[in-house]
C-alpha cells in the first residue's frame, strides 16, 4: 500500500528545517525578535530539535509520529515562552505575539497528525478488507523439486518451520490447522485444490471457516538440475474485529520478514535436518541490555 | 565451567558459567584441551565488531576431546581427539557442497542481521558476535560444536596439541591467502603483517612455488621469525619506504602478489593515519586500511591482492583507480577451513610443516585477560598465545 505523501506534513517539515537553521545561525537576533533574553545555547539546542523533526517529516513517507513530535516540541516552546514572560528582561509585547504564533502552529500540527493518523488506519483496514494480506517469497534450496514436494505435501511437516503454526493434522486432501494466537489458538480446515507432484500444491480453507486462507507453493528446478527454487504465497483474509487484529499481529509489522524467516527454516530443515540454534547455550553474566534483548524475538 | 567472556572494549573476564550441552541432533561437546587467541579476537577486544553482548563467550580456535555426541553424529565417538574449524558449516547447502564452507547458508541463526549489513550472510562463527550467529566460543573448558559430523577432524596419536591446533584457523587461513594468489614458479609474494596469519601465508607461498617472499611489519621479533622460520626477506615499514624497497627488489615491476594479513586495526602512521584514526573513532569508517592501500599500490600490473585480514564494515580512500587501471585481482574471505584441514594435517603428520613455531606463550585460561592485552600490544615478544583451560601444559613463555 502506498499513500501519497501528505502535503501538509511536507510543508511543516520544510518549516521545521527553516526555523531550525535560523535558530542555529542567528540565535541572538531571533531571541531579540521574539523579545526574550539571549540564550544562544538553548536557542541552538531548540534549533537542532527542529532540524531533526524536519528531516524526520521529509524523509518518512507517512510521518505520523514526527507530526506528534512537532506537537510535543510546540508544547515545550510554549512552556519556555511562558517562563520567559516572567523574566525581567523580556519584551512582553513581542513574546505574546510569538506565543500566539506558536499556539497557531500547534493547532495546525495536531490537526495534521490526527488527520494523517486516521487516514492511515482507514487505508490499512480498507486494503486488508479488499485484498487480505498476501505475502510471497522465493528461495533457492539445495534439494530436488521431488524432495521438496514430498516434504511439503505432508502438511504435518509445516509446523516444523512455520513459527505460528502449532499443529496440522492431515488426511488425504484435507488438513486441520491450529495456529497460535495471542491468548489462545485459532483453528480451521483446509483442502488441497491443486496437486501436481514434484511441481506445485495449492490449498485453501474450506467454505465457512472462521479464517479464509489460501496458499500455494511451486518448486522450480534449479539451474543445471541442481536443487530448486521454492516459490510460496500465503494469503489470509481475516474477518473484522478481534480475529482481524490477531492476524495483523500474527504477521507483525512486517509479514515479508516473517515469511522470509519461515522459509529460511524450511530450507534448514530440509537441507540439514535441523534448525540451527543457540537457545540454551551457556553465557557469562549479561548486562542489563543483554538480559532485556534475550527475551526479544530473533536474537539468539 | 570456566569461560572467557567479552564484557566490553578492553574488558574480557574469565567467569564461571554453566556447562554446554547438546541442543541439536548434529551437535557434539568437546572438553577443550588447547585454545588460542587470534588476531580476529583483537577486533572484538578493541570493540570494532558490532553486535557483541556482555557475557558472550569468546574463542574460535580450539581443540579437545569429544565427551558427548548428538543422535545424528555417526562419525565421532566419545574419547576422539579433534581439532575444530572456526567456520560453522552444515555440509549440505550449495556453498558447502562447493567446499566454500565459510559461506554456508544454514549455520547463522541471525542471518537477517548480517543481511542488513552486507546484503547476504556468511556462515556462523564461534564466539564472533551475534551478527555471525551468537555462538558460544571455545576459550572455555567445554564447547558445543554444531554440525559436528562435518567440521571437526580427528587427530592421530603421536601429534601434540601444539602441532595441530592451528588447523582450526590460522594455518588454513595463511594457506588459502597464498593459494588465492595463483602463484607461478618464481613469483614474488609480499606479505603485510608478520602475525600468525602472515607467517603461515609466507610458508604457504613457498609451498606453492614462490621464488621470493617479502615480509612487511615493524615488530622486530615478528620480522625475525619471518626471516628465520619462513625464509622471508624483511622490511620494517618504519625504517624504509616500502613501495621503493619493493620496486627495488623486483626491477621496478612490483610483487606479483600482495597479501594483506593485517586487518582493520592496522598501525596507521602519518597524516592519513591520523585521518583514519579520527574517522574510525567517530565510526565514520569501521576500519583503518593503510596496509591494504599500500598493498594495492605496490602490486604489479595484473597482479593479485589477497586479503585474509578482516574488515567489518566500511573503509575510506581505497585506491580504486589503481585496482582498475592496473587490472588487479582482489581475493578475500573468511577461510573455508574444512577444505584445508585434511591435506594440511597430512603435511603436518609427514613432517613437512610444524606450525608450533609461532607459539610464544602457553598460559592457563585464567590468564586470558592479561594475554589479550599482551597479544594486542605485542608485549613480551608475544606472537601467539595458547590457553590451557585445565591448567596442564601451561608452561608460561615458550622457549624454542
Ligand atoms: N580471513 C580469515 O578467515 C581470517 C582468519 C584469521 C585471522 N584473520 C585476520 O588476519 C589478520 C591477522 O591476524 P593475526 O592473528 O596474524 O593478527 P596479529 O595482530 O598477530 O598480526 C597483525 C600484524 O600486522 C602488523 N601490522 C600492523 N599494522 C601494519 C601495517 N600498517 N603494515 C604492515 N604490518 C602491520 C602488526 O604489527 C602485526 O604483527 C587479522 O585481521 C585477523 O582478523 C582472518
Ligand atoms: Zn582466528
Ligand atoms: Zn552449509
Amino acid at each position: 500500500m502506498e499513500f501519497e505523501h501528505p502535503r501538509l506534513a511536507r510543508a511543516l517539515g520544510w518549516f521545521s528545517l527553516g526555523l531550525g537553521l535560523t535558530q542555529l545561525a542567528v540565535p541572538r537576533q531571533l531571541s531579540r525578535a521574539i523579545g526574550v533574553g539571549e540564550n544562544p545555547l538553548l536557542m541552538r539546542g531548540l534549533g537542532l530539535r527542529e532540524i531533526g523533526t524536519g528531516v524526520g517529516l521529509l524523509a518518512r513517507p507517512r510521518p505520523v509520529n514526527w507530526l506528534w513530535a512537532r506537537v510535543a516540541g510546540d508544547v515545550m516552546d510554549l512552556a519556555l515562552l511562558g517562563a520567559a514572560m516572567r523574566q525581567q528582561d523580556t519584551d512582553r509585547q513581542k513574546t505574546l505575539w510569538a506565543s500566539l504564533a506558536v499556539a497557531g502552529v500547534t493547532a495546525l500540527d495536531a490537526f495534521a497528525a490526527m488527520r494523517l493518523g486516521r487516514s492511515l488506519k482507514e487505508g490499512v483496514e480498507a486494503a486488508r478488507r479488499e485484498r487480505g494480506i498476501p505475502v510471497e517469497h522465493s528461495l533457492a534450496v539445495n534439494r530436488s523439486p521431488a524432495e521438496c514436494y514430498r516434504f511439503w505435501r505432508r502438511f504435518d511437516n509445516l509446523p516444523r518451520f512455520m513459527k505460528h503454526v502449532e499443529s496440522i493434522e492431515c488426511e488425504g486432501n484435507r488438513s486441520h490447522w491450529v495456529v497460535r494466537a495471542p491468548g489462545g489458538t485459532v483453528e480451521w480446515d483446509a483442502e488441497i485444490v491443486e496437486d501436481r507432484p514434484d511441481d506445485r500444491i495449492r490449498w485453501r480453507s474450506v467454505e465457512g471457516s472462521d479464517v479464509e486462507t489460501y496458499g500455494w507453493v511451486r518448486f522450480e528446478p534449479g539451474p543445471q538440475g541442481r536443487g530448486c527454487t521454492v516459490h510460496v504465497c500465503l494469503r489470509y483474509d481475516p474477518p473484522g474485529g478481534a480475529l482481524g487484529a490477531f492476524f495483523a499481529r500474527l504477521f507483525g509489522e512486517n509479514p515479508e520478514r516473517q515469511i522470509r524467516e519461515d522459509m529460511r527454516h524450511f530450507k534448514q530443515v530440509i537441507e540439514t535436518g535441523e534448525i540451527p540454534t543457540t537457545q540454551g547455550q551457556p553465557t557469562g553474566s549479561r548486562g542489563l541490555i543483554g538480559r532485556t534483548l534475550a527475551h526479544g524475538r530473533h536474537l539468539s | 565451567m570456566k569461560a572467557t567472556c567479552w564484557h566490553g572494549t578492553n574488558d574480557v573476564r574469565v567467569e564461571d558459567v554453566p556447562d554446554p550441552h547438546i541442543l541439536n541432533p548434529r551437535d557434539a561437546i568437546v572438553r577443550v584441551t588447547s585454545t588460542a587467541i587470534c588476531g580476529s579476537d583483537l577486533h572484538l577486544y578493541d570493540g570494532y565488531i558490532p553486535t557483541m553482548m556482555k557475557g558472550d563467550i569468546l574463542g574460535h580456535e580450539f581443540m579437545g576431546e569429544v565427551v558427548a555426541v548428538g543422535s545424528a553424529v555417526k562419525n565421532l565417538k566419545v574419547g576422539d581427539r579433534v581439532v575444530n574449524p572456526f567456520p560453522i558449516a552444515c555440509g549440505n547447502c550449495f556453498f558447502c557442497q562447493e567446499e566454500q564452507f565459510s559461506l554456508c547458508e544454514n549455520s547463522n541463526p541471525n542471518a537477517w542481521m548480517a543481511e542488513k549489513m552486507w546484503g547476504h550472510s556468511p556462515c556462523g562463527i564461534f564466539g564472533y558476535s551475534h551478527m555471525l550467529g551468537g555462538y558460544a566460543g571455545g576459550q572455555a573448558q567445554f564447547a558445543r560444536i554444531p554440525y559436528a559430523d562435518v567440521g571437526p577432524i580427528k587427530i592421530p596419536d603421536g601429534l601434540s596439541d601444539e602441532q595441530v591446533l592451528f588447523l582450526s584457523d590460522v594455518l588454513p587461513t595463511g594457506y588459502m591467502a597464498a593459494e588465492a594468489c595463483d602463484i607461478k614458479p618464481g613469483h614474488v609474494v609480499a606479505v603485510w603483517g608478520a602475525g600468525p596469519v602472515g607467517l603461515f601465508a609466507m610458508l604457504s607461498a613457498w609451498l606453492l612455488g614462490a621464488g621470493k617472499v617479502v615480509a612487511i611489519d615493524r615488530v622486530p621479533e615478528r620480522l625475525q621469525m619471518a626471516k628465520e622460520k619462513c625464509g622471508a626477506e624483511i622490511l620494517d615499514y618504519e625504517q624504509v619506504d616500502v613501495l621503493d624497497a619493493l620496486a627495488e627488489m623486483t626491477g621496478g615491476r612490483g610483487p606479483d602478489a600482495c597479501i594483506e594479513a593485517v586487518g582493520m586495526e592496522a598501525h596507521a602512521p602519518g597524516l592519513l593515519g591520523a585521518y583514519d584514526k579520527v574517522k574510525q573513532a567517530l565510526r565514520l569508517e569501521t576500519g583503518r586500511p593503510p596496509a591494504l592501500r599500500q598493498a594495492i599500490r605496490a602490486c604489479r600490473n595484473g597482479g593479485t591482492v589477497s586479503i585474509p585480514g578482516v574488515f567489518g564494515g566500511l573503509i575510506d580512500k581505497v585506491p580504486m583507480g589503481a585496482i582498475v587501471n592496473k587490472a588487479l585481482t582482489l581475493k578475500s574471505g573468511q577461510t573455508h577451513v574444512q577444505r584445508y584441514m585434511a591435506p594440511l594435517l597430512e603435511r603436518i603428520a609427514n613432517g613437512e610443516i610444524d606450525p608450533s613455531f609461532i607459539i610464544t606463550h602457553e598460559l592457563p585460561l585464567e590468564a586470558a585477560p592479561q594475554a589479550y592485552e599482551m597479544f594486542r600490544d605485542k608485549k613480551d615478544d608475544c606472537v601467539k598465545v595458547v590457553l590451557k583451560p585445565w591448567g596442564d601444559g601451561a608452561v608460561g613463555k615458550v622457549v624454542h
